[in-house]
């Protein structure tokens, strides 16, 4: 049996709507190369529907075919219904992924969300920020795994085994491993 | 027989994966066939067919014995490289324990050396792991100190599978007889490739596995001479000096020792062709290709070994593309590991964790082409082109 399914090597081998969207009225990134997935989405809305979709993927096969994917679920659709595509509902329009990439690579319904979001918040003229899964506040997560990480000064994946610090530049997640912020490419300092 | 009777890809394909499993040898496939059929005896057995089995397991042990310079009784038939690795460390240690329940292992082995030293940790041994340089390499300096705190065991593998670096065994080994420790060694990647003797070397132990050489799998061994204490993993009949019990696979075994005698023959002649090969990718590559580094030690090195870290994207993605093109790699990124989890190796060798998920390795053989590299090029560069222009990252440069 091969790795992935027919569709999902169509969609790896020939991506629908990779790009940028130099004005989009949204973006959402989620994921980070250090846990080996990181998408980011850009929209552009018109009559409160999806008028364009893009994105790029840093990813295996099934980020970028799941990024593929969700881009052409999304396009035309209203926002509410956008905001109503899920990560298995994707996978399951791939017919199917592997049992161990449904977690890990399976995030473009989130990175769609987060670009949504995005707009959404400038819409309503809260300052213009690029919404992210992986942004500061609420309980933190490993963006490997999804794990809770432990509290503190340097939060830990139990999982992975990875130690986090939070980007001076950015504020994200970077494993301290890392020269290098892999979200803004930041110089992290070594201890 | 012609090497290419041997060859057993098709015309469009260029397999570089050979550390993973090696295209299983003619000859090999040839002496195990009848064994299959006919040979059904089990060699405990006292009658003709029981005989006639043991005397194909006694010319596979002198054959085995044979490519590392050992003696045949020093053969412990195994089913796979990590079984052997299982044995070593499982095995030994305990026999070990009054002595010193210090384990020494590099940060760089292999999971069938790191997952049973980690299970011993749990049972009250304590484990070290050493440090590599840049370029994977243990330093003998920091083996002596550790050394100096006790140890029961030492095991350091030959050379690393993921990044080729041929480790200074014969120093390792050299600090551990000075303090009377016994020092296993993974050869996986390194017996039948590049020449290895127990003697030279000096280790106490050497796991090695025919799939490396050509060998069918599900037959490998642990060389572990006469006398040294150790605990048997599977506990049973006498076989293997009651080390292994369990009735032997014969035909593999077989297999394996055809393929260990024409390694050995072929071994120079094999380790040039490859050679010539990987130092035309190893500075070929990163020289078509902007952002890809070479991984490991550029001198101390397997002879049929080239990896690299491409940056920006990752391995899994290179993967599949070059196999719709007929080339096999591997690569140690996170997402083409089961697990998901990035290489430890590279994490070890200061790989930063983003740029360790564009590893991909190449593994040649002696059916490996100069050409092969040419199309290797040609393919990757609009490969990693086009995945960089997907990357969210790339633009950030």
């Amino acid at each position: 049996m091969a790795l992935y399914s027919d569709k999902v090597m169509d969609h790896f081998m020939n991506p629908r709507n990779v790009g940028e969207i130099p004005d989009a009225d949204g973006i959402g990134e989620v994921g980070n190369p250090v846990c080996g997935d990181m998408m980011t989405f850009y929209i552009k809305v018109k009559n409160d529907r999806l008028a364009d979709v893009k994105f790029k993927t840093f990813g295996c096969g099934a980020a970028i075919a799941v990024s593929s994917m969700v881009s052409e679920m999304a396009k035309g659709k209203t926002l509410d219904e956008a905001m109503g595509i899920t990560n298995d509902s994707v996978a399951e329009e791939l017919g199917g992924l592997p049992k161990n990439k449904m977690h890990c690579s399976n995030l473009g319904a989130d990175a769609l969300h987060a670009a949504i979001e995005n707009y959404r918040s400038k819409a309503k003229g809260a300052p213009a920020k690029e919404a992210s899964a992986a942004g500061e506040g609420e309980s933190k997560t490993c963006p490997f795994c999804d794990a809770e990480l432990g509290s503190g000064a340097a939060p830990i994946c139990q999982s992975c085994q990875i130690e986090f610090e939070d980007c001076p530049e950015c504020g994200k997640l970077a494993s301290n491993n890392d020269a290098h912020c892999p979200h803004c490419g930041a110089e992290l300092k070594k201890k | 027989m012609s090497a290419n009777e041997n060859n057993p890809l098709k015309n469009n394909e260029i397999y570089m994966d050979h550390i993973a499993a090696a295209p299983v040898r003619r000859e090999a496939v040839d002496a195990m066939i009848p064994l299959l059929r006919d040979g059904f005896g089990n060699p405990q057995s006292v009658h003709g067919r029981g005989q006639a089995a043991a005397e194909v397991l006694g010319r596979a042990r002198e054959q085995v014995a044979a490519l590392v310079g050992a003696d045949p009784w020093d053969v412990i038939f195994t089913a796979t490289g990590s079984e052997a690795n299982n044995l070593a460390l499982k095995g030994v240690a305990p026999a070990r324990k009054k002595k010193s329940n210090r384990i020494i292992i590099s940060a760089i082995e292999h999971a069938s050396v790191l997952n049973p030293a980690k299970t011993l940790g749990k049972d009250g041994y304590e484990i070290v792991l050493l440090p590599v340089d840049g370029f994977g390499i243990v330093p003998v300096e920091r083996l002596k100190e550790e050394l100096g705190k006790g140890a029961g065991l030492v095991s350091i593998m030959h050379a690393n599978t993921e990044i080729g670096t041929i480790e200074p065994i014969e120093e390792l080994a050299a600090a551990c007889r000075e303090r009377d420790v016994p020092i296993h060694s993974d050869g996986w990647g390194t017996a039948g490739v590049i020449p290895v003797n127990m003697a030279r070397l000096g280790v106490s132990a050497l796991s090695i596995a025919g799939q490396n050489f050509g060998g069918p799998p599900g037959a490998a061994a642990l060389i572990l001479p006469k006398g040294t204490p150790t605990r048997s993993l599977i506990e049973g009949g006498v076989q293997e000096r009651g080390l292994r019990a369990g009735q032997e696979n014969i035909p593999a075994i077989a297999g394996m020792g055809v393929a260990a005698e024409l390694a050995a023959k072929e071994l120079e002649a094999n380790a040039a062709r490859t050679k010539a090969v990987r130092d035309a990718l190893l500075s070929r590559l990163p020289a078509a290709i902007d952002d890809v580094y070479v991984t490991g030690d550029p001198e101390r090195r397997l002879p049929n070994h080239a990896s690299f870290c491409v940056k920006y994207i990752e391995g899994e993605g290179m993967l599949l593309f070059l196999n719709q093109k007929g080339i096999m790699a591997a690569s140690g990124s996170a997402c083409t590991s089961k697990s998901l989890k990035g290489s430890h190796v590279l994490q070890a060798i200061g790989v930063e964790t983003a740029l360790a998920q564009g590893s991909i390795v190449f593994t040649m053989g002696p059916e490996s082409r100069l050409e092969d590299v040419d199309t290797i090029i040609s393919v990757m560069k609009p490969v990693i082109a086009r995945l960089r222009e997907m990357s969210p990252i790339y633009k950030r440069k």
